[in-house]
């Protein structure tokens, strides 16, 4: 520790915060495996970027691997049947959003035989090259696992472009209750170590390392005992403390610097990746898998049987939940439906959500668990600053922003705010100050695209007057150009007038 | 945005809650205080437990009636927050023991009415209500809030009974005159006025060694140094403080204390007179910590903490009140929100000014 980060320790002290984890006991169950359900719902929508675009017909047999939705634009990923089946139709279903909103999904209905498609497999990774990976972990619809689902071949090929140096590894796992990547570090450390040597090969890095939380022992012993011998793979346990895994605060910790606020890590030398992501590449460029089926955590105080299920896309958590061991008194107490961690997972309507490529975990959570309380005002007491792991000052922030000040509120930080939420979860008056930032976040997101939209218009506007102008002018010159052919016209004929008077 | 749409069931997350309320933390720090009170009620006796008393119930009951004033809907939860409970508490700490009960009316009057509720309640205050109060009393009544007794323990023969007690509580009674006294600050102010040195003032006994105990003169909660020390020690320890303000507040009045007393011992107290007179250990520990009118960030509350010390320290010395506690954190208060202003954390990815880190030129795309 340096003199100026002890300083900083001093005055500011440590961020974050330090929930119960609830891990265990559903981190101890070993991982099971759930049956293919009778109908999958995929979401054509389960990455950021563009939504996938349907590349199947209603009534088409699939088989397991397949394309059915094909990526669509720079950013976005295409989507596989999880099983062999018919396509029994594209509609709306219900999203994993709170919201509840519908997104349009592919209904699949297994057949039951779950056959594989013809797969095609590469025996030595490390004799494509970093496009050709990149390219195969794109056809098999890879996206970030730890939760905000970024198109993985998007980032590993921008890496190679941006000479990253370093590669993050990213087993935090800091949310509570989850322990999906826990279990996979814990189970398949070596497939996991493989899929992190093809990434330091696909994106030039020469050193990948491994951040795993002091509370999963287990499973830092397993990733170091699978990494022993590789030495360009480095586990190094990190303080269990929340947001650890986010990927600011991860690099920070783990390499000391700190990407810049309009930044990416590409931008120093790094990039970020989950380990469950890992093990997804490596199943994508060795066997030719797409991504179909995922851990999922179902936990809380709720689920009768907690634990990490493997889950196939698509799968609705009702069926989840009823396949780890349903819920307590069937559901009865049953406060909040969670899909994520409970920091920054979003609460779902009811269970007929289906399991997409982000769902880390399925919570069921009772009244005590969701804390549901009456907001009382601000005391000022500023256990939000502490919290707060960006530095922002949360109580100012939200007071601008219920006084509709959006731009006092941009001025201290607004957009740097990553919604961790550490700051709602010490507040004493339990103020919603992540519901404050998301709604001023959309806020401004609706501000700027109405900027957009005036000022598309504006220069509609001014291209049509000086059109217009343009077409003024140059009638009127045409205009004169005839007058003053006419007149020359004129003048020559009465010229010729006068001569013939004349003569 | 309307505040309604905010109010009802939040959709975002955080799932989880550390648990902690106003409540609590307003419990925990009335558990600090209890030590010095329940020792103050055992040195002045049963008027000073009435004065207390009704300083609470004064300010709860200005409390519900500004809420029911303004129409508000949550004056039961209000009330149960201990916010002005604590107000209560705290300036009752602030008075002379055996001040008349109007004194406490009038007081709960000016710290909920004045000092919070017309800034808009809980959360909006811009100086500390007791200290508005304490302030507020002292120049509009002067007599009755620097006339202070000698300690008198509850079991001593003299200590007034329940009865008496209440009799010099509602000011049928006068103060006995063998039981006035001064509180040391007010002693060597005078006595320097008088053109006495300290050194011939203070003789040999007045010494900080008769502050430890609290047997002394002195406002109902401040003597019991010691105590207050160790509340705020647990409220270090609860988190519920930080050791930013506090210090700052003993370090801005102990540094100028120790200079001026090496200077000139004759004309300046010394350093442990100055840290345990008056309402120094109260104020650094509860009173300037009060988390509505003091910055935010701990190197605000550092500069906050040192601006009260060394104010306190200046109007001790030259002022012409002799204790400067209060009107410190008041000048103090008014600046809370300029340090706010100017002091902030440092954004990760950002420059001390709020502007983003460079990018190196080598690795941008």
């Amino acid at each position: 520790m340096g003199v100026r980060e002890l300083i900083s320790r001093l005055f500011v002290g440590e961020w974050g915060v330090h929930p119960d984890d609830h891990k265990r006991p559903a981190a101890e169950q070993p991982v099971r495996v759930m049956p293919v359900p009778a109908r999958l719902y995929l979401p054509l929508q389960q990455h950021l970027g563009g939504p996938a675009r349907p590349v199947v017909l209603v009534g088409q047999r699939v088989r397991k691997g397949e394309l059915i939705a094909d990526a669509q634009g720079m950013v976005s990923a295409p989507i596989h049947a999880p099983t062999s089946g018919t396509i029994s139709s594209v509609t709306e279903i219900t999203a994993p959003h709170p919201s509840g909103l519908t997104l349009p999904a592919i209904i699949l209905d297994a057949d039951g035989a779950d056959e594989w498609c013809e797969l095609q497999g590469c025996d030595d990774p490390f004799a494509l090259t970093a496009a050709e990976i990149g390219k195969r972990v794109a056809a098999a619809g890879v996206v970030g696992l730890g939760g905000a689902a970024f198109p993985s071949a998007v980032k590993l090929t921008g890496a190679a472009r941006a000479k990253v140096t370093t590669l993050v590894m990213n087993g935090g796992e800091c949310e509570p209750y989850l322990s999906c990547d826990d279990r996979l570090m814990r189970e398949q450390a070596a497939g996991i170590v493989d899929g992190i040597r093809i990434m330091l090969h696909a994106t030039g890095a020469q050193v990948a390392l491994v951040g795993i939380e002091d509370n999963k022992p287990e499973a830092i012993a397993a990733m170091r005992a699978a990494a022993a011998g590789v030495d360009t793979i480095q586990v190094r346990p990190v303080p269990a403390r929340y947001p650890m895994g986010s990927e600011k605060q991860l690099i920070q910790v783990l390499t000391g610097t700190e990407v810049p606020a309009d930044g990416r890590p590409a931008d120093i030398g790094i990039i970020v990746h989950n380990v469950g992501t890992a093990l997804a590449v490596r199943t994508a460029v060795r066997e030719g898998k797409p991504l179909i089926s995922r851990l999922v955590t179902v936990n809380g105080n709720c689920a009768a049987n907690p634990g990490n299920i493997e889950v196939r896309i698509g799968t609705l958590a009702e069926e989840v939940i009823a396949f780890a061991g349903g819920l307590k008194g069937d559901g009865l107490g049953l406060a909040r439906r969670v899909m994520g961690g409970p920091m920054m997972g979003m609460q779902i309507p009811h269970w007929r959500v289906p399991v997409v490529k982000g769902t880390s975990g399925i919570l069921a959570f009772d009244a005590a668990e969701a804390a549901e309380q009456e907001p009382n005002p601000c005391i000022r007491c500023g256990s939000c600053v502490k919290a707060c792991p960006m530095g922002l000052l949360p109580l100012e922030m939200s007071s601008r922003i219920r006084n509709d000040a959006l731009p006092d509120a941009i001025d201290l930080g607004l957009k740097d705010c990553i919604a961790c939420g550490c700051c709602a979860y010490v507040c004493p008056s339990k103020i919603p100050l992540v519901q404050y930032f998301v709604h001023a976040k959309g806020e401004l997101a609706s501000q700027d695209r109405a900027k957009l939209r005036t000022d598309a218009t504006k220069k509609l506007a001014q291209q049509r007057q000086a059109r217009l102008e343009r077409e003024t002018r140059e009638k009127a010159e045409a205009a004169a150009k005839r007058k003053a052919e006419r007149e020359a016209a004129a003048a020559a004929k009465a010229a010729a007038e006068t001569s013939r008077t004349t003569t | 945005m309307s505040t309604q749409s905010l109010a009802t069931q939040p959709i975002a997350s955080p799932h989880a809650h550390g648990g902690n309320s106003v409540t609590r933390t307003m419990f925990r720090v009335q558990l600090a205080l209890a030590p010095a009170t329940l020792y103050g009620f055992w040195l002045f006796g049963w008027p000073s437990f009435f004065l207390w008393l009704l300083t609470i119930l004064s300010c709860l009951g200005f409390e519900a009636l500004s809420l029911k004033l303004m129409g508000s809907a949550r004056i039961k939860v209000t009330l149960w927050d201990g916010s002005a409970l604590l107000t209560g508490w705290l300036l009752a700490m602030t008075l002379p023991p055996w001040a008349p009960w109007w004194v406490a009316i009038i007081g709960g009057f000016i710290a909920i009415v004045i000092g919070k509720q017309v800034f808009g309640g809980v959360g909006q205050n811009v100086f500390n209500p007791a200290m508005v109060a304490r302030v507020a009393l002292l120049v509009s009544f002067p007599v009755p809030l620097t006339q202070w007794v000698a300690p008198l323990p509850v079991t001593s023969l003299a200590a007034p009974d329940f009865i008496h007690g209440l009799q010099i509580f509602l000011g049928n009674q006068a103060t006995p005159d063998a039981m006035a006294s001064a509180s040391l600050l007010g002693y060597t102010k005078t006595e320097l006025s008088r053109g006495i040195d300290l050194l011939h003032s203070l003789g040999g006994d007045h010494g900080a060694l008769f502050s430890w105990a609290g047997t002394r003169a002195g406002s109902f909660g401040e003597s019991a140094s010691l105590l207050i020390l160790a509340g705020g020690f647990y409220l270090l320890a609860t988190g519920i403080i930080t050791w930013h303000t506090p210090l700052a507040v003993l370090a801005g009045l102990a540094i100028p204390a120790a200079i001026g007393h090496a200077v000139d011992p004759t004309h300046y107290l010394s350093v442990s007179t100055h840290l345990l007179s008056g309402a120094a250990m109260l104020g650094a520990f509860f009173i300037a910590t009060d988390y509505v009118t003091s910055p935010n960030t701990g190197a605000g509350q550092i500069v906050f903490g040192l601006g009260i010390g060394l104010l306190t320290w200046i109007i001790r010395t030259w002022g012409g009140y002799p204790e400067g506690m209060a009107f410190a954190v008041l000048l103090m208060n008014a600046l809370t929100p300029v340090i706010d202003r100017f002091v902030k954390p440092r954004i990760l990815g950002r420059d001390r000014k709020g502007k983003p880190l460079d990018i190196p030129e080598s690795k941008g795309a």
